[in-house]
């Protein structure tokens, strides 16, 4: 189990492209960073629809969709942009100190199932 | 003797009077004065200008042969300062005095400029002319801050303008909903979250309190203390009648010249329209009852007598592409006895609301679907009973007769409120000049040059009075970037835009999505001919690892095996590469070649190595592969040489990229074993010809395709390919089939453009299409070059945490 406000450093920011989401499996899970302009943001990389890979998904501005099959979540709060779809996915505060990516892998900020519904 | 007519003022109202008057009666010597030097242009098309849309030529509605044609003097650039009214002349600015015997002021109105300290500095401009346009285009340039006062439809419209010159726009309002006078609080919401997903800033209710900076304007002070930098504000506040000339005359003004039902001031000799004007107690400030007001006063001064004018009901549409506003009537629900029914979707962004009274439409707001705003205006108009109508009003059920509206139309009823066109004008233009499309009867009777909501009503028209009604399409790619997909190829080119960013920064909404992204990147790399900057992160998976992604998040690979034709050494290290990576399953395609599923994206380039043949690019929209029969080389019944003829084609063809996919045939013989005649592309081979066939499909939807040209050798037939291929990347839509393109063109137009066209422009497509292939190259050589170094490659956690 990750502890919540420990921040692991990940990689360095140049490994992740502008408007690109990398996989990295890390503590036990796979997480997909993203790099936005200004900033970096983790989401947990399976979709709850089909378990696509979210990573590969195009980024919206701060959302991204999935390249299976278009569902699209958040990457602040994990939670699908669309009331209608079901479910949402752990997203992790992120941060990034001197050109390396740091991850609070046990801050997940994932809402309890039946706020997520 | 005829008699001395003046005008005083050059705008939309006093000439559209004078062409009113002109059609009345030829006794009258005219004379107007226009204190902008510029002949008569369509002011309310001046953000369309600003944003480039349209130039400044395309909003001149009378030009200098106009005048010259109906010996009108045209003193342009000249300002009345007095009027004797004893002496009956105009007095100049320089003292010149011009007699009359009949008098119009149609002196319009002007930017309201709010008491606010430091409007008078420098980059604090107003928007109302064709030269306060012309000046905020100087200004406007990339990223420069800019703010705008108001909220109104002008405000708004201002604003996306200058957005898409590129400029940081925040609207500042005074109000708590945006456009206020033309919607309620829920409408205002609607607005503000498209307003914003533009890319542009809203800030409301925000009163500006003193604009800031030495001599240039640095930023706004707001009255609750806040602060914003700017530097350039355009007023956007409003507008207050020209009424000063009047009122020195002694002519009762009140708010603006006061006018009777007939649009006389208080001065037998003197007639006064348009937003000068104050009639009833109301001012006005939409062009439509202007119209009405020019036509009455014609009547009036040739003596023809006449309707009156009873005044105006409000309407007002907002010209944003994208943003779909319009609202006409009363809005006020306490108003007693009114009852309100209302929609909304707010995905969609869909809002409509209607204001009952005795059963009969008293007001309307329309917001994200507009489709019926004419015909709720009718209901308006006619008090319609619509008890009947009740339990589908919001969504009035579409006509099956689709020509029943416009028949039903008198002919004096106005289609065209901006530029006063009337059904039967349109009418007599189509059949005086043949008219078959939109763009004709624009042309000739200027109908539908404004604020285009009358567009579905001449289109009615012209598909009800001609038998050869030619449809515009005009698809828009996504509300990300609200264009057709004919303007964005324009704006891409005559902005020179070269990235996806660019083109969203500048045009769309700064963020775009799955939808408008993949599109754009084609439309760039289609436009520039692979001259362009490429953006991975705008393009879907596929495209940027070059495979094709799976259900397990996995890809499949597919090598290039051109005409289907392979050889043992490729099948060995296929089946080698089929080992090695332990791939779950090699599977034959329908389209002749090998499919290995089940690869990880770290695994591709080196898959792409061991392989050693080119990508089969059966992952993207772009050419797929050439199907061929075994022809002559082989088969008893073959009549040309289709093996060779289909590598031939899958080699001066591969590697580009295509609206959608885009699949090939070739076969040796009508037998048609190799199904050429349901591909995208075919040929069919004949005795001593080839069938060159195009459209076809064998998919979710399956077509023959259509003959596009019967050639005797194969290098006519390979030529002929390639100028449909070409004119096919240039002229569809993003993710329209060969099939859905060539219907919807028709198969003659295509060929009237591609093998039928003159020489020279054969030479361009052919030209277009040489300069895009020598820029293209197998995507797997990425396999030694990645565009990132973490392309394929996954990234490893610099640390382990603690468990």
């Amino acid at each position: 189990m990750n502890v919540a406000g420990v921040w692991t450093p990940i990689t360095k920011i140049d490994n992740v492209p502008l408007r690109e989401g990398r996989a990295v499996t890390v503590g036990g899970m796979e997480i997909a960073i993203f790099r936005l302009e200004d900033r970096c943001l983790t989401i947990e990389n399976k979709c709850p629809h089909k378990g696509g890979p979210l990573c590969d998904g195009i980024v919206s501005g701060a959302t991204v969709v999935c390249p299976l099959h278009g569902q699209r979540f958040d990457l602040e709060t994990g939670m699908p942009v669309l009331a209608s779809q079901p479910g949402g996915v752990a997203a992790y505060p992120t941060r990034v100190e001197g050109g390396i990516i740091f991850v609070d892998l046990g801050g997940s900020l994932k809402l309890p199932e039946e706020a997520a519904a | 003797m005829k008699r001395q007519l003046v005008v005083v003022g050059n705008g939309m109202a006093g000439v559209a009077c004078v062409e009113q008057i002109l059609k009345q009666s030829h006794n009258f010597e005219i004379t107007i004065f226009g204190e902008e030097t510029h002949v008569n242009y369509n002011r309310i098309l001046l953000s369309l200008v600003l944003a480039g849309e349209k130039s400044p030529e395309d909003i001149v509605i009378n030009d200098i042969e106009w005048y010259q044609t109906h010996d009108i003097r045209a003193r342009l650039g000249v300002k009345i300062t007095g009027i004797d009214r004893d002496k009956r002349v105009v007095i100049d600015e320089d003292g010149g005095e011009t007699e009359y015997d009949k008098l119009i002021l149609a002196t319009g109105s002007s930017a309201f400029i709010p008491p606010i300290p430091g409007v008078e500095k420098k980059n604090v401009h107003v928007f109302r002319t064709l030269d306060d346009t012309r000046a905020l285009l100087e200004k406007a340039r990339p990223g420069l801050k800019t703010a705008i006062i108001g909220g109104g439809l002008l405000g708004l419209e201002a604003a996306r303008g200058l957005q898409v010159r590129g400029c940081e726009v925040t609207v500042v309002h005074l109000m708590d909903t945006l456009m206020e006078r033309q919607l309620d609080s829920t409408g205002g919401q609607y607005l503000k979250r498209k307003i914003e997903s533009l890319g542009i800033r809203v800030m409301l209710p925000q009163q500006t309190a003193a604009l800031f900076g030495n001599g240039r304007v640095d930023g706004l002070r707001f009255a609750s203390g806040e602060e914003m930098e700017a530097d350039l504000v355009v007023i956007a506040a409003g507008i207050r009648p020209n009424a000063d000339l009047a009122r020195s005359a002694g002519l009762e003004v009140r708010r603006g010249i006061v006018v009777n039902d007939y649009m006389e001031t208080s001065d037998p000799h003197i007639f006064a329209v348009g937003e000068c004007t104050e009639h009833r107690g109301q001012t006005f400030g939409l062009v439509a009852p202007l119209f009405d007001q020019g036509r009455v006063l014609a009547s009036a001064i040739t003596g023809n007598g006449g309707p009156a004018f009873t005044g105006a009901s409000p309407a007002a549409k907002l010209k944003i592409m994208g943003v779909d506003i319009f609202s006409a009537g009363s809005i006020d629900e306490s108003e007693p006895g009114v009852e309100t029914v209302r929609y909304e979707d707010p995905s969609l962004g869909t809002y409509k609301k209607l204001l009952l009274k005795d059963d009969r439409l008293h007001g309307m707001i329309l917001i994200g679907d507009i489709e019926d705003e004419h015909l709720y205006m009718d209901w308006m108009r006619n008090g319609t009973d619509l008890t009947p109508y009740r339990r589908q009003i919001l969504f009035p059920p579409r006509d099956a007769d689709p020509g029943r509206e416009v028949a039903d139309m008198p002919d004096s009823e106005t289609i065209c409120g901006c530029n006063g066109v009337r059904k039967g004008e349109i009418i007599e233009a189509i059949h005086a000049h043949g008219l078959t499309t939109l763009a004709g009867v624009k042309q000739c009777t200027r109908a539908s040059t404004s604020c285009g909501s009358c567009t579905g009503l001449c289109e009615k028209l012209l598909r009800a009075v001609t038998p050869d009604f030619q449809e515009e399409t005009r698809t828009t790619l996504c509300a990300c970037v609200p264009f057709s997909y004919e303007q964005l190829r324009d704006i891409i080119r005559g902005q020179q835009l070269k990235s996806v960013e660019e083109v969203l920064n500048v045009y769309g909404n700064r963020k775009g999505c799955e939808v408008c992204k993949p599109a754009l990147s084609y439309m760039l790399d289609m436009v520039w001919c692979g001259d362009h900057e490429e953006d991975r992160s705008a393009r879907f998976i596929n495209d940027r690892v070059h495979a094709n992604i799976q259900k397990d998040g996995t890809f499949s690979v597919i090598p290039r095996m051109r005409g289907g034709v392979t050889t043992s050494d490729e099948l060995r290290r296929i089946a080698d590469v089929a080992d090695k990576y332990k791939v779950p399953m090699v599977k034959v395609t329908g389209s002749q070649r090998i499919d290995l599923l089940g690869i990880k994206k770290a695994d591709l380039p080196k898959v792409w190595a061991d392989l050693g043949m080119p990508s089969g690019q059966a992952y993207t929209k772009g050419v797929r592969m050439v199907k061929t029969c075994v022809g002559t080389e082989f088969c008893r019944f073959g009549v040309q040489d289709s093996t060779s003829a289909g590598i031939e084609l899958e080699r001066r063809l591969e590697n580009l990229f295509t609206p959608h996919k885009f699949k090939m045939g070739v076969v040796g013989c009508p037998r048609n074993c190799a199904e050429a005649t349901v591909k995208d592309l075919g040929l069919v081979g004949q005795e001593g010809s080839w069938q060159v066939v195009v459209g076809g499909a064998a998919g979710k939807s399956v077509r023959k395709a259509d003959l596009l040209i019967t050639v005797e050798t194969t290098e006519q037939a390979m030529e002929a390919c390639d100028l449909f291929f070409q004119y096919y990347r240039e002229n569809a839509n993003y993710l329209e089939r060969s099939y859905d393109f060539v219907e919807r063109l028709g198969i003659e137009k295509i060929r009237k453009e591609t093998v039928y066209a003159p020489e020279v422009e054969k030479t361009k497509l052919l030209d277009r299409l040489a300069r895009a292939k020598a820029l293209a190259k197998d995507a797997w050589l990425e396999r030694e070059t990645p565009v990132h170094p973490t392309q394929f490659v996954q990234i490893q956690p610099m640390e382990v945490p603690p468990t």
